[in-house]
């Protein structure tokens, strides 16, 4: 693909100062299908395409619940995603343990960056080839937050990662002064035509290519029957 | 192969001398200079007993927030041996800590919270440790070290402000908590609990009545309370924050006990 000699570990520099492994990761994550998250005032919403592999096979999980208040939709290898997510489920649940309290959200993100950032500095081990977005909601409001393997984590007012996530971000930064005000509907809408315009001119959202909206709100629970 | 004896255990070399492959233990070592009747894990433990100890904390909550009280008083078994013991420690703008029991255990619990605090003003993102949080941090904490056989000889009482609820706690050295109006911890369950009850069984306190009533609580406390002192510090949580006045002394007139005559 892009072979070159300085690519053969994580730890070696090219001459230009890059380091051609972390970037390789950072690829990986955007052969995903895609996902777009966007927030209101209330509401944090995650919607992710579901991409099968064959007509008959079953759909990959894009949506992973991590506590009652935060849910991650994943792009990139889904056996790192699945590493970080039961590590933030770990993390959620001895922060419930010892402080009878949800994790907040920025904390979480904080620790798993810190976690990320390990292994794209140790030549034992490889960049995490996964990105996230991080949906949750805690005293300070709604949250969403990227990562990416090069450890680098953004918080968000909409974002959208994976294959062919260029046009939905496009999407989200041409109406991004709506979002705070939206309603739910309005704001699921808005996260629906971003996902859209992913896709391929000639497919359409539908039953075929499904999709998994979750939202998060001050009532707690990520669940989806305030649609 | 009967001739090999018994392989697991050998017969020693030489009389009271060392197995083959076994160590040589010497008449006179370690194990008889041992103290009889300790293992290792006595000497990890720390408080067997508790040494300076405090008394009383009493904790009540009025209508918009919650008033702590303690003697500034750490005792050496019946020795009045230490007069400027502090132990209300203002933990953030919305926590307030009560402490009785072992002195040092507290000392050593109250730089773990200090430094917990400070580690997170360094994240900076605003959030703060709240009563409830503390509460139950403090439960834990507790119960993980009687499970040790270690405890931590401490009575907790948390006092805060959560959402605009005034919140009282309390956690004993096994990790045992409630929450409640009123918090007498030690002599005090059991000499200022009734007096607490009394008052608020009437209806919510104000906050001047609260601070009245604590104050008559340790007045009480100290002319019953052997291991009491007059002076003592009060701490006020509402909403506005936390404030721990300097101790004060309390006036105390001890010719109404003309009755009480020594024989």
């Amino acid at each position: 693909m892009f072979r070159n000699q300085y690519d053969s570990d994580v730890t070696v520099w090219s001459p230009q100062g890059r380091l051609h492994q972390v970037e390789y990761a950072m690829e990986a994550v955007k052969l995903g299908s895609a996902t777009v998250a966007l927030k209101s005032k209330q509401f944090a919403v995650l919607i992710a395409l579901k991409r099968a592999v064959s007509e008959l096979s079953a759909y990959q999980k894009k949506i992973i619940p991590i506590d009652e208040h935060i849910s991650i939709s994943i792009s990139g290898l889904t056996a790192d995603a699945r590493m970080l997510s039961r590590f933030m489920r770990t993390e959620c649940l001895n922060y419930r343990y010892a402080h009878d309290a949800p994790m907040p959200v920025g904390r979480l993100i904080g620790m798993v960056g810190n976690k990320m950032q390990i292994c794209t500095q140790r030549y034992d081990k490889r960049p995490l080839g996964v990105g996230l977005l991080v949906a949750g909601y805690d005293d300070q409001g709604p949250h969403i937050y990227q990562t990416c393997p090069s450890a680098n984590f953004f918080d968000c007012r909409a974002m959208a990662i994976g294959a062919r996530s260029q046009s939905a971000r496009t999407y989200l930064e041409k109406h991004l002064n709506t979002f705070m005000d939206c309603d739910l509907n309005d704001l699921v809408a808005h996260g629906l035509r971003a996902l859209r315009d992913t896709l391929p001119n000639e497919v359409d959202l539908n039953t075929k290519v499904i999709l998994k909206i979750i939202l998060l709100t001050s009532l707690g629970g990520w669940n989806a029957d305030l649609l | 192969m009967s001739f090999m004896g018994d392989l697991m255990n050998p017969a020693p070399l030489w009389h009271n001398g060392p197995s083959p492959g076994a160590f040589y233990s010497f008449p006179g070592n370690a194990t008889s200079l041992r103290p009889t009747g300790h293992t290792v894990q006595d000497f990890r433990a720390h408080s067997a007993t508790p040494i300076t100890t405090t008394t009383t904390v009493i904790g009540l909550r009025f209508d918009k927030g919650c008033v702590l009280a303690a003697d500034t008083l750490g005792s050496y078994g019946s020795l009045a041996r230490f007069r400027d013991c502090n132990r209300l420690q203002k933990v953030n703008d919305l926590t307030l800590l009560g402490a009785g029991g072992d002195y040092a255990d507290y000392q050593y619990l109250r730089d773990i919270i200090e430094q917990k605090i400070i580690d997170e003003q360094c994240i900076g993102d605003g959030l703060q440790l709240k009563p409830k949080s503390l509460h139950c941090w403090l439960t834990r904490v507790l119960y993980n070290k009687r499970s040790k056989m270690d405890p931590l000889w401490n009575n907790y009482v948390v006092a805060g402000v959560q959402d605009g609820e005034p919140f009282l706690g309390s956690v004993d050295k096994l990790g045992t908590a409630y929450e409640d109006a009123t918090i007498a911890t030690g002599l005090g369950a059991y000499m200022a609990t009734p007096l607490l009850r009394d008052a608020t069984e009437k209806g919510p306190l104000d906050e001047e009545s609260a601070k009245a009533l604590v104050r008559k609580c340790m007045e009480v406390l100290f002319y019953r309370d052997a291991r009491s002192f007059p002076r003592y510090q009060l701490g006020v949580v509402t909403s506005a924050g936390v404030t721990v006045e300097e101790p004060v002394e309390l006036k105390h007139d001890w010719s109404l006990a003309h009755m009480i005559h020594m024989k």
